[in-house]
């Protein structure tokens, strides 16, 4: 085992491929950071009209979730970089397909978590709230998805760390992540065992600091 | 009486096929305080959630304060903030403080200001008695307490009908009296009550006029004094055999 492949290559596959910085379009983080948190913010919705009352917005909303639940995540990022771009005539770039593929595909499964959590308050804090004439908005706002969050940390949690070593399938559209980086530092030098345990150990200590901050967050809300 | 703060005319309601509510009539006046009483499954829950629309009645009407809400288009939020509300499992919000809980209606629903509403809110916990407890959560208050800042919660809305809802039927029973204090002074005070309590002490010594119902009607109503004395019902009798002889 020879691990001077790893420091010989060691800013370009962590500047290029952890970060993003470099000659290339890529990086783990720069992909991981907007889909989390864009895939969450359409998941809130996802999981709020899956709870609507009027049919023309829960019904959409559970096909939404039973499609992308129900088809393979590689299949969702081909779509989009195959066929979208001839249905529109423009191409679309690896990044803005690789983000769009994971936040329509990650929406689906933080609206469940949303949905769950939305249904794990109880039914008479929404009563307590109308009873005083707070309307069905700030009944949500204020009472309900403060207490249905505090719930979900420990599903949300897990959900990220799994969409953040997903994005190591947008290699295959050619997105230059922390796994790309790796294969192509690998074509040259052959060294497939150091560079892949390498990159392995950098996804660990990203999603067990992940798991860390959520500890401590629900320490503190507790 | 003087004038109508609540009139059931005609109420019905079903629960799938069962018939919860029949032709429910029944006044109550300002300033009145009623008990309504029965057995557990009469529909006496039901029908006091229907004054602030928590459940919608399927056929008559009731009127409160002027405003019926059978009515299409009827502004619930706007009447509730002019109805209170206490529940038999408080609901407090456990992610709030007591004073938090509150400050929280005046100030998202009135837009009132915030020193305004916590000069509120302290004034309201000192009347309950929980002056000490602004701070506390939820979680750290004995079910008593809870209540009390519930009701607390309630006033904060400045109501003019407060609706009990088995106020005391969640509370261990050295905690019982303390909510029944709180209730008595409002009830002194002048405030519009409907509440639907077992507390056969408090409806004697406050109620101005008890309502018995069974299976879904009113089958009888009348001053304390008549009810518990004489009560003209067979099945207002057994009711009050069962929960009195112990």
């Amino acid at each position: 085992m020879d691990f001077s492949v790893v420091a010989d290559n060691f800013k370009f596959l962590i500047l290029q491929g952890l970060i993003g910085i470099g000659p290339f379009i890529g990086g783990t983080l720069r992909l991981a950071i907007p889909a989390i948190i864009l895939g969450f913010l359409l998941g809130i919705a996802v999981g709020l009209a899956r709870l609507a009352q009027a049919a023309w917005i829960r019904v959409p909303a559970t096909m939404y979730v039973e499609f992308f639940r129900g088809v393979p995540l590689v299949m969702v990022i081909f779509w989009i970089w195959f066929i979208i771009p001839q249905l529109l005539r423009l191409p679309i770039p690896e990044y803005g397909v690789a983000l769009t593929a994971f936040v329509i595909f990650e929406a689906a499964y933080f609206g469940e978590i949303v949905r769950a959590g939305v249904q794990s308050v109880a039914r008479g804090q929404v009563e307590a709230a109308t009873a005083l004439g707070m309307t069905a908005t700030k009944t949500m706002a204020y009472v309900v998805l403060p207490q249905a969050l505090k719930n979900m940390v420990p599903s949300l949690v897990t959900q990220m760390i799994v969409l953040f070593k997903d994005t190591s399938l947008a290699s295959i559209i050619g997105y230059v992540d922390l796994t790309k980086a790796a294969q192509i530092v690998n074509n040259r030098e052959i060294r497939p065992f150091e560079l892949y345990l390498f990159i392995a150990v950098v996804y660990f200590l990203c999603t067990y600091s992940m798991s860390l901050l959520a500890r401590r967050l629900e320490r503190r809300t507790a | 009486m003087a004038e109508t703060a609540i009139r059931f005319s005609g109420v019905n309601k079903w629960f799938g096929k069962l018939h919860v509510l029949r032709e429910i009539n029944l006044a109550i006046g300002a300033g009145e305080v009623v008990v309504v009483c029965g057995p557990s499954g009469s529909g006496k829950s039901t029908l006091i959630r229907t004054v602030n629309g928590l459940e919608r009645v399927q056929g008559g009407d009731v009127v409160v304060l002027g405003e019926s809400i059978a009515r299409r288009g009827v502004n619930l939020p706007a009447l509730r903030t002019r109805v209170g509300m206490v529940f038999q499992s408080f609901n407090l919000f456990p992610h709030m403080t007591a004073l938090e809980n509150i400050m929280l209606a005046p100030m998202k629903v009135k837009r009132v200001a915030r020193p305004e509403a916590e000069k509120l809110a302290r004034a309201l916990l000192e009347r309950v008695g929980l002056r000490e407890k602004a701070a506390n959560y939820p979680a750290n208050l004995s079910g008593g307490q809870q209540q009390r800042v519930a009701i607390a919660r309630a006033l904060a809305m400045q109501p003019r009908i407060m609706l009990f809802d088995e106020p005391t039927s969640a509370l261990d029973p050295e905690m019982i009296n303390e909510v029944l204090d709180v209730m008595t002074s409002l009830a002194r005070e002048g405030m519009t009550m409907m509440c639907v309590t077992h507390e056969m002490g408090f409806a004697r010594r406050v109620a101005h006029r008890v309502v018995f119902m069974d299976e879904g009607q009113v089958v009888e109503e009348g001053t304390p004094d008549e009810f518990f004395r004489a009560p003209k019902s067979d099945r207002g009798k057994q009711f009050l055999s069962k929960i009195l002889t112990h």
